[in-house]
Formats: C-alpha cells, structure tokens, sequence
C-alpha cells in the first residue's frame, strides 16, 4: 500500500467515530496492541522526554527503507505512535522526508500534537522527520 | 451571595466544550476573572488609558489614582503596615525573582545559605538557585514527611550561623497543604533569619495577615485571585525593602538621573522600573472585593467544605487512587493524585473530552515529583464558583476514564 493509502485508509477508520470517547476507546486499543518495545532500548539515547508522556523511538534501516519501533508509558500517545509506525514503517527516507505529517491533525488529533503540549508526540514526529532526512 | 449569583458572574463558566458543559477545575493555575473585574478592565483602556506618576494631563491624574487605589487596596487585603511595603509586580514569580536578586545583591556572601523546601514551585527554587551560584552561595532543602507535610523539626538542623533567607509555600501548589507558616517565621526569627512566603496558593484560600505571619516578604500572584493577568504582588517589609538595591533600573524607580550617579525614588518606586501594567493592576479591586464577598458567604464556605470532604473521601477511600498530601486538618481543595497503572495524560485529556479541565504532569515541581517517585499527577483545584454536582460529576467521569483505561 502507499503511503497516500494507507493514511486515507486511517483517515476513513477515524470517519467512522463521532464521539471523542469513541475515537479514545480506538487508540486505547491500538495502544495496547503495539509490538512490544525491547525493554534494552529503553535508554535515554531512545527517550524522548516531553513535558508529561514520555516516548522511546528506535529506528533501524533495512534495505534501503526504515524501520521503527516505539513506545509510550501513555496509552493514548501510544496508540497515536501506534498509527505513525503503521504508515511510516517500511518507506524510504526520501518518502518520509517529503510527508508534512499532517494526516494527524486530519484525524481530529491536534490538539494532541499542539507544541504548548510539548508531549513526546511532537518530538516524536520530529525525531521521525530528521532520521529520515539524514538517510 | 449565593453560588448561583456567584457562577453568573463568570460567562466562561457557561463554555461547552466538544459539546460539554465546562467543569473548571484548574483554579490552582489561574482562575476566571468576574464581570466585575472584566468590566474595570475595559473601563480602564477606554476612559483612564494614560502613562502613570508623570504627565499631568486629566487622563494621567485618573490612571495614578486607579493604579495607586489599587496600592492601598491591596495594603489592606493583607494588613501591612504602609502603603510603601507594597510593590506591584507582573506575578509571584516577578516578585521572588525581585527578593533573589535585591535580597542576595545586599545580604548574600560567599558561602552564605539559603534553604527552601522540596514541595516548592519551580518558580520559588530557581530564583534561589541562581542567585546562589550567582554569590557562590549554597541552597539547602527542606525534606517533607511521607504523609506530604513539611518536615518542619528538620528545619532546626538545617538551619544555620550562615543561613541568610529562609523561602517557603503558604500552600504547595501540588500537596494542597496550609503549611505552618507562622510557626516557621517565629523560629527563624528565632535564629534572626528572614522568611520569604510565597504565597501563589495561599492568598487563594487563606486569609493573610502579613503583619500577625510576620514574615518578611509574601509574593502573590493577581490572576489567581481573579484579576487580570499579569498582575502580581510583593509584600516586603519597609526594613528590608529599604536596604535592597533596585532589581531594574529604568523609567520610575529614579530620584535624579546623571552620568556622575543617580538617586533612587522613595519605596515602592524604587522597585517599579519602567512602564507599569496600570490598566490590569487596577483590576485588584474588584477581585479583592470578589474575593471579600466569597469569604464572608456561609454558602460558599459551606459548598466548599462538602466539596473538599466529598473529594477528599472518594479518593482516599479508592485504593487504585493515591492521594499526596493527605492531612486532612490543614487541605484546601486542591488534590495531586496518581492512579495506580494509569499515565495522566491519559487521564487529563479523556477527562477533557468529558469537559473537565484538569491539569496533569509536573505542575512545575520537578524536583517534589522525583521526591514522591512519580512523572507526573492529575490535579484538580476548586475555587467558590465551582459546585459539589460538578465534583461528583468529576468523580463519576474519574471512574469512567480509569475504566477506559485499565
């Protein structure tokens, strides 16, 4: 699936739901499904300290595409990280690199992206963007 | 006055948020300003907008004299002895900023000690630190108590022949506690140590008395209290505020200005450098008279009471909850909570979508947070607007989202 497809695809699953909760309740679970994260690499090189949530990202490039694992000790941030991993994991650098990322906000989600948070969302995203523009 | 006739007061209050009615419960942060106060505001820049203590047009003349009512108003708020001990200030953060820097200019030496508690507001530790490595000088802490009091017995051993200010919360903004403030003034002054309240939270809920505390500076914030923003309080006593030197130079705070040396105006001029905020700090006056009217009401004394009593059993009696800062003699309605296997964040922003504005995280107390082995706490803090419905619906939307959630 390309990119474009796959976060259209994720664009219409968060159509489906009106309410806030709802769409709560489908994170939640998202969060909770996520690959778990090696527990080695929960290191400062891997944390991504923000304000409240704390975020660990590990990414690993293969065959000519990158690769990420990450994890969240907040399950709503988790299962937002949970969606990034779906649509970036697996693209090449050049393909991340020219995404504006801005399918969240699509999703209803930016408050939670909202740099006044600073969560470890943002950096996240951010951290995402640089790996992939360093290659 | 009624709860009604308060909650009127407040349009804000009548908000939807994602198509809920508001519940505000992050009054500890800043609460809502009345019409009252609203009102001033705008009377302010459209009528009496003029630079102060200058020109001596009309306009000017009415500023001063809103400004400088404001002086006296707040005089009486907190009993000092005059009118000079009052320095305006844009917050409580400003005015111990002000204390750090002009305290430690004239009393602070190389090896010299502050000490200030764990529980304190970032705002009341940074300033001491900086000035401390500023002067080479060495700031101690003061432990608290597993139950979240203040470890006050300790204060005797920390205390010392070098030990300069000592700088403490009337009331932490995380534990909730009334802390023992006078009994602490009375010992360092015991020791001949001056004693600095920040008192962010306390002037919140308590009524001061600077001159029974006797402390000898009390910082408070205007937007807590509801007036405008950007408004704040030093209370300094005239002894000491005398012997400082000015924090800014600038506009105001001079006597006579030459290239061979300048003079410094009268107190509290001399703390006042440059424009002052005169169309927000009047504004103290209607939300001190708000706040006068609140304490004076049985209803509101009575609602809060239910609402710090229901509050306080709900989570104390729910054992995923834990409550820090559990005295019940000395808590005000503000609780920091962790629920056990929840982050919250997640909390805090499903609670956002039910309405209800909390607020999770540090509360800019990073190090009580490492002291109690936590990342971060969900805190709600009333004020005399809110409701015992709105704490029960607080209560059931708690159980909801820890359901969610776990």
């Amino acid at each position: 699936m390309t990119l474009e497809d796959k976060k259209q695809e994720i664009i219409e699953d968060f159509a489906i739901y009106d309410e806030w909760l709802d769409k709560y309740e489908y994170l939640i679970e998202l969060g909770k499904s996520l690959e778990p994260f090696p527990e080695e690499k929960k290191t400062d090189d891997h944390l991504i300290k923000g304000c409240q949530s704390r975020v660990w990202l590990d990414a690993e490039k293969k065959d000519g595409r990158l690769w990420f694992k990450a994890d969240s000790d907040a399950i709503i941030t988790k299962g937002i990280i949970s969606l990034l991993i779906s649509v970036y994991s697996g693209r090449t650098p050049e393909e991340i690199a020219a995404d504006d990322f801005g399918f969240v906000a699509e999703i209803g989600l930016k408050e939670n992206l909202s740099p006044t948070r600073a969560n470890g969302l943002v950096s996240m995203i951010d951290t995402i963007k640089k790996i992939a523009e360093n290659g | 006055m009624s709860i009604s006739e308060i909650r009127a007061k407040f349009p804000i209050l009548d908000t939807k948020v994602y198509g809920k009615s508001l519940v505000y419960l992050d009054n500890a942060a800043s609460a809502q300003r009345p019409v009252s106060v609203v009102r001033r505001w705008e009377q302010l820049v459209n009528s009496e907008n003029a630079n102060i203590h200058r020109a001596v047009h009309k306009l000017a003349a009415d500023a001063t004299e809103a400004y400088e009512q404001a002086r006296d108003c707040v005089r009486d708020f907190i009993n000092a002895a005059s009118r000079e001990e009052i320095v305006f200030t844009s917050g409580a953060t400003a005015s111990i900023n002000l204390v750090a820097f002009s305290f430690g200019e004239a009393f602070i030496k190389p090896g010299d000690e502050v000490i200030v508690s764990v529980a304190e507001h970032h705002s009341n530790i940074v300033p001491w630190q900086m000035l401390c490595q500023r002067k080479n000088a060495v700031l101690k802490v003061l432990d608290i108590r597993e139950n979240g009091e203040l470890a006050i017995d300790e204060l005797e051993k920390l205390i010392s022949q070098r030990t300069k200010i000592v700088a403490i919360s009337h009331i932490s903004n995380v534990l909730g506690l009334v802390n023992p403030v006078q009994e602490i003034v009375r010992f360092c002054h015991s020791k001949n140590v001056p004693v600095l309240v920040d008192g962010a939270q306390g002037i919140v809920h308590e009524t001061v008395d600077v001159q029974a505390l006797d402390c000898d500076f009390y910082a408070f914030s205007g937007h807590k209290i509801y007036a405008a923003t950007g408004t704040g309080v030093l209370y300094g006593k005239k002894r000491w505020l005398d012997q400082m030197p000015p924090y800014m130079g600038g506009g105001e705070m001079i006597h006579s200005v030459s290239f061979a040396g300048t003079t410094y105006a009268p107190l509290p001029g001399k703390f006042e450098a440059g424009t002052q905020n005169f169309n927000a700090v009047p504004t103290l006056i209607p939300a001190i008279e708000f706040v006068k009217a609140c304490r004076s009401s049985q209803e509101v004394e009575e609602e809060q009471a239910k609402i710090l009593d229901y509050v306080y059993t709900k989570l104390t009696n729910d054992n995923r909850v834990t409550l820090y800062g559990v005295p019940r003699g000395n808590k005000v309605p503000l609780f920091s909570f962790a629920v056990k296997g929840v982050h919250h964040e997640d909390l805090a922003l499903i609670l956002d979508k039910m309405g209800i504005a909390t607020r999770s995280g540090q509360m800019c107390a990073e190090p009580l947070m490492d002291r109690l082995g936590v990342t971060g706490l969900l805190r709600i803090s009333f004020a005399p607007y809110n409701t015992l419905d709105e704490a029960r619906y607080f209560i059931e939307c708690l159980h909801k989202a820890i359901g969610m959630l776990l």
